[in-house]
């Protein structure tokens, strides 16, 4: 996984609460057998005017004059703005996969659900938790300024803004070393391959009926 | 020892490992899989050279992507239309049979919508901890499992390690009380609660279902009402263990027999809350309030009594929910402030992991048995949510009465859910649909969703515009 320590970026909008996983990307799209490719998909029925099909070439479609992320100032923005609930509704990993083939590396929200959250550093992707408050300051600096940057430092757990001034945030240890280290979480977990055959061994003593049901 | 919840219970027998960062170790017992959230993770086993831990864990089926559609399902997995969605269930088949994953193929019995079929093949009992990669996993919780939604990297640690790296929720009880009035179904309870406690008013929490209505309620009403757990933001929805618990897992496939099944009921019978845990977040809903419900906008939150009035942006005092109750109402081509009931609708669709088993078949055909649906509507779907379901349904000869009445009888699949398949609305239809969700071109692009039980669908289907099921028998 790739790893994350500091970044710096033009920041983008997705200025509306509840966002959920199909308009992160359309299911049309969730047919791929593939990690990659999801980005020109990303918010799909926002950005443009017609409807997508997997494996169409995007650059021909319409796209829609007033969605944000369209307009030349956000082009190339790696750091999404949002809403609290962002990424609501269904477990589906091509969300954070499209963010993250779309080119951003982090999201910063007042909330986000769980299982999103969760995927999201699956993927090298970090999402912030800000106040609604902070949001709010970010989003209006933001749309005053053209061009308008933050850096994101995980490792000292802050949001930079332009003036100098950052923002604290919380995060897990363990998400944020596996983040940092840009670590596989499988690997990890077969270090302790051991500890899970003992517990196999004291579980099927206690629960027979646990074991060798599906055949 | 302390007093603890149903989830404190499941979370501690299943603790592998307490890491000193925060994590844990949660081991797995049940693991199902289907095409959509699968291949990336075999591929990933694939690259790292790595096997599955154990093979007696994983069930596999198609469900989201197949057509429903008699004729094109009899040409088998080859006859599938569309390319991509033929190599997804192709690549699903191949990466079992590679594996050697116990599946149920597209067409043969025992198949079905992964959360209809774990239960009904007794792949899912109680005291397990039960994953997959669909967000509405926590319908197994009605057996009081410890059951949620993953993302496909965590599909491919469950198939490597059989554990997950994850982190003990809080818990949540939602109590409803008193006893529910006639046409008040398993659906308009949870719907109600949504729209209590709101979208995210669930996030980080593992729910437990409890009160009369729940005790009174069947187990497949159960699983309607855990399955949309996530749409009020909790991963896990559960339900204690009581008889009706025991005896539904009786005989099941999967399930122990005989003696096995004794001993195992001597432990699922622990697997209540007990008297004095302490739950970090209690709400409380008195069930014979509750009116049959329908969702007027874009977000499962948006819902309202079939009495109720459609709501105005200008009462809405936030800035941000004025903002998203103006933009749903646009989206949905609905005027604030009138009547739920007059919103006509252009299809149906009965079906869905929420609403997709044999008593919710039996509702429908008893709401239009004898009558026909309107001349307005376009389509009216009823797709059984497993072959089982459907073999059932048919041999109850409930097949015939949704047929005579006007509906189209289909071949079990998620359907016009996710509209992954041909089964969508076209932009600007309104669907009465008693699937989960009704975000913004869930059923198709441009499409408007509204939630409903699938008593109150069927009475759609008859009406040609949403109605109040109570009131529905003196129309015809």
């Amino acid at each position: 996984m790739k790893a994350f320590t500091q970044h710096k970026g033009l920041v983008g909008p997705m200025d509306r609460a509840n966002v959920d996983t199909d308009m992160i990307i359309p299911k049309q799209f969730l047919k791929s057998i593939k990690r990659s490719g999801f980005g020109p998909n990303l918010f799909d029925e926002l950005r443009y005017m017609d409807e997508g099909q997997p494996g169409q070439d995007c650059s021909q479609r319409p796209v829609n004059p007033e969605f944000p992320l369209n307009l030349a100032r956000f082009s190339g923005a790696s750091i999404l703005l949002a809403r609290k609930n962002f990424g609501c509704g269904s477990s589906r990993e091509h969300a954070p996969w499209a963010l993250e083939d779309y080119g951003f590396r982090a999201v910063i929200a007042p909330s986000y659900a769980d299982i999103f959250y969760n995927n999201c550093f699956k993927n090298g992707l970090l999402p912030v938790v800000l106040s609604e408050q902070q949001l709010d300051l970010l989003f209006a600096e933001m749309y005053a300024d053209e061009g308008y940057q933050l850096t994101i430092d995980l490792v000292g757990q802050k949001v930079v803004r332009p003036n100098g001034e950052s923002f604290e945030f919380d995060i897990d240890q363990f998400r944020k070393d596996c983040l940092v280290k840009g670590l596989d979480e499988i690997g990890l977990t077969l270090e302790s391959a051991d500890k899970i055959k003992d517990y196999e061994k004291t579980r099927a003593a206690d629960q027979p009926w646990v074991f060798g049901a599906i055949k | 020892m302390s007093q603890r919840t149903v989830y404190d219970k499941l979370w501690d027998s299943h603790l592998v490992q307490q890491n000193e960062d925060g994590s844990a170790l949660l081991y797995i017992d049940r693991h199902i899989l289907h095409e959509v959230t699968s291949p990336q993770a075999f591929e990933g086993l694939r690259i790292a050279g790595r096997k599955p831990w154990r093979l007696d864990t994983n069930l596999a089926t198609p469900d989201h992507n197949i057509s429903t559609d008699p004729a094109e399902r009899a040409a088998g997995v080859a006859g599938i239309p569309d390319n991509t969605s033929r190599i997804q269930v192709q690549t699903l088949d191949d990466n079992c049979d590679h594996f050697g994953i116990k599946e149920f193929k597209m067409n043969e019995m025992g198949q079905g919508i992964v959360h209809v079929m774990g239960p009904e093949l007794g792949a899912t009992m109680p005291g397990l901890t039960v994953v997959c990669g669909d967000s509405h996993t926590a319908t197994h919780g009605a057996l009081a499992c410890l059951a949620h939604g993953i993302g496909t990297s965590e599909v491919e640690h469950v198939l490597a390690s059989q554990c997950l790296v994850t982190k003990k929720m809080k818990n949540m009880r939602v109590t409803v009380d008193g006893v529910l009035g006639a046409g008040v179904t398993p659906k308009d309870v949870v719907l109600a609660i949504i729209a209590e406690i709101g979208t995210a008013g669930g996030n980080g929490h593992a729910i437990e279902f409890a009160g009369s209505v729940f005790r009174d309620m069947s187990i497949e009403g159960r699983m309607t009402v855990c399955n949309m757990a996530i749409e009020a933001g909790a991963r896990v929805g559960l339900v204690a263990v009581d008889e009706k618990t025991i005896e539904y897992c009786r005989g099941r496939q999967f399930m122990p027999a005989g003696e096995m099944f004794e001993k195992a009921t001597e432990y699922w019978r622990t697997l209540t809350t007990d008297a004095d845990a302490v739950f970090d977040t209690e709400v409380q809903i008195n069930g014979s309030e509750i009116a049959p419900q329908v969702s007027w906008g874009t977000s499962p939150e948006m819902v309202i009594p079939v009495t109720g009035n459609i709501p105005r942006a200008e009462d809405q005092t936030d800035v941000v929910k004025k903002k998203g109750v103006e933009r749903a109402l646009e989206y949905m081509g609905l005027e604030g402030g009138a009547p739920i009931s007059s919103v006509a609708v252009d299809r149906v669709f009965i079906g869905s992991c929420t609403n997709s088993r044999i008593e919710d078949m039996r509702a429908a055909a008893a709401v239009v048995e004898g009558r026909t649906v309107s001349d307005s509507i376009k389509q009216a779907l009823v797709v059984p949510g497993s072959q089982m379901v459907k073999e059932q349904a048919e041999a109850e000869g409930l097949d015939k009465i949704f047929i005579e009445a006007g509906l189209d009888w289909r071949e079990p699949g998620c359907s016009m859910c996710l509209a992954m398949n041909a089964d969508k609305l076209g932009a600007g239809e309104h669907c009465a649909s008693t699937s989960n969700r009704n975000f913004e071109g869930r059923q198709g692009n441009g499409g408007r969703t509204h939630l409903m039980s699938p008593e109150m669908a069927a009475a759609a289907a008859i009406a040609g515009h949403i109605v109040d099921v109570r009131e529905f028998g003196d129309q015809s």
